[in-house]
């Protein structure tokens, strides 16, 4: 994979998935080593993200290599005008590899192609955000011993949220089953359903979860934000239902764990954090070997 | 008396008829094979009258001979185009076009929020249904469809 970008989930056959997988296992197990020693590497964010930033500099941090960039487009040259390509081809001079994230799509497969160094995208717009689709894999794999054959169930925002795209597309390589839980506004768009329809990959839509909550291996909540309703009303009258609380878990499965990509806002009840099946707060670490894991291997140090 | 039969674009000895062009994407056909840019000899005539098309155009090129790879770029505009390959005033050959796997450089993406509609970046799509066209952008990752499809 050295000298690879990676800007898509799909960018990397299953093979590829699986090696990084196995490799965040290693740094899982010995986070700290001087890998990166020497190396400096780029952090554009053009839109500010403290918590894909945050866990990026962490992993590059205990690796030992060093961080050149900037957290907001405002400190950078782009305020004066400068295009994200001129940017793009001035930066790959400066450093080993870059982690970009950027607020239009598609800008990250663009750097990808213009870089004389490995691009990471960390998030470009609606579209990609790789390193969070690769954090959950390895968050599903290490909590179930296993990627085949899991009952996923994704709750909240389905129609503008990128991460429940992405880990759909990735999670149907493995034979899931999937139950998408939305408001009627909020619902799976047609695209993914007829890409899940190809596959042959049953799943199943619904408003409320309360009664098939036994079923699930995985519960990925996301966020319901009043912004995406264009009547507030409906808003009013959807917003408690996709809220977890912890005596709704009563009757799941012993295995089943609670992912979020986090933030939370009230999407999750506090009472919920205590329960061993939580599993959040743990998918966010993950994210920190995960990372390390896929410098590593674009840098082919790994 | 009988009317002489009569051909509204003459007749060329070597080179390219494309028949079956729709009137309004004259220009675009054109345009997308470089002909406003080369010295061969060109005539064209539009707003004929056709059974098919309602008004159609059709062009003819003399001296030259168009790979496939090249003529496919005009089917997103003129998708029941036909070529005849003209020889000594013989059609020799008839050719029909076929939508390409991929497409560079012709049409826009519809995604507002795309780097390609930012800046100056050559489209270019995957061609995922070629019976109602749809366009997979390689940047972005919209698709953008037959109603949204804006030609360059």
């Amino acid at each position: 994979m050295k000298n690879r970008s990676l800007v898509s989930i799909d960018d990397f056959s299953t093979e590829e998935i699986l090696r990084i997988l196995d490799l965040t296992e290693e740094f899982e197990k010995e986070p700290t080593r001087k890998l990166l020693e020497g190396k400096v590497i780029a952090t554009l964010f053009f839109e500010p993200s403290t918590r894909t930033r945050l866990s990026f500099e962490s992993a590059i941090n205990r690796l030992g290599g060093k961080i050149v960039g900037f957290a907001d487009a405002s400190s950078s040259s782009v305020s004066k005008g400068e295009t994200l390509n001129d940017t793009i081809r001035t930066v790959s001079n400066y450093c080993d590899l870059i982690i970009m994230r950027h607020p239009i799509e598609g800008s990250a497969r663009f750097a990808s192609e213009i870089a004389t160094v490995p691009v990471i995208n960390a998030g470009d717009g609606a579209n990609q955000h790789p390193s969070q689709t690769l954090l959950d894999l390895y968050s599903i794999r290490k909590t179930q011993g296993k990627l085949d054959n899991l009952n996923i169930f994704m709750v909240g925002d389905l129609k503008y949220g990128r991460t429940v795209h992405s880990l759909m597309m990735a999670m149907s390589r493995w034979n899931a089953t999937f139950n998408f839980i939305s408001p009627e506004e909020l619902k799976m768009p047609d695209e993914f359903k007829l890409y899940l329809d190809n596959l042959g990959l049953k799943y199943y839509e619904h408003i409320d979860f309360t009664d098939i909550i036994s079923r699930a291996d995985i519960i990925y909540m996301t966020r319901v934000q009043k912004e995406r309703f264009s009547d507030p009303i409906e808003y009013e009258k959807v917003k408690n239902v996709y809220v977890l609380r912890n005596s709704m878990l009563k009757n799941t499965k012993p295995n089943m764990r609670i992912l979020h990509p986090l933030p939370r806002v009230n999407e999750i009840h506090q009472d919920v954090d205590n329960n061993p099946k939580a599993y959040y707060f743990e998918q966010a670490l993950n994210g920190v070997y995960t990372r390390q894991a896929i410098l590593c291997s674009l840098l082919g140090i790994k | 008396m009988k009317e002489p039969k009569q051909m509204s674009v003459s007749a060329i000895q070597n080179g390219t008829v494309i028949d079956h062009v729709p009137a309004s994407n004259l220009f675009k056909v054109i345009q997308i094979l470089g002909l406003d840019r080369i010295d061969n000899q060109i005539t064209f005539g539009t707003n004929l009258e056709s059974k098919k098309l309602g008004r159609k155009a059709i062009i003819k090129i003399s001296g030259v001979f168009f790979e496939d790879e090249d003529i496919n770029r005009i089917a997103l505009v003129a998708p029941d185009a036909k070529l005849n390959i003209i020889k000594d005033y013989e059609v020799v050959e008839k050719k029909v076009v076929e939508v390409p796997d991929n497409i560079i450089g012709i049409a826009k993406c519809m995604n507002p929020k795309c780097i390609t509609n930012f800046e100056s970046v050559t489209t270019r799509f995957r061609v995922v249904s070629k019976k109602n066209v749809a366009l997979k952008c390689h940047y972005c990752e919209k698709i953008t469809n037959q109603e949204n499809l804006q030609i360059i």
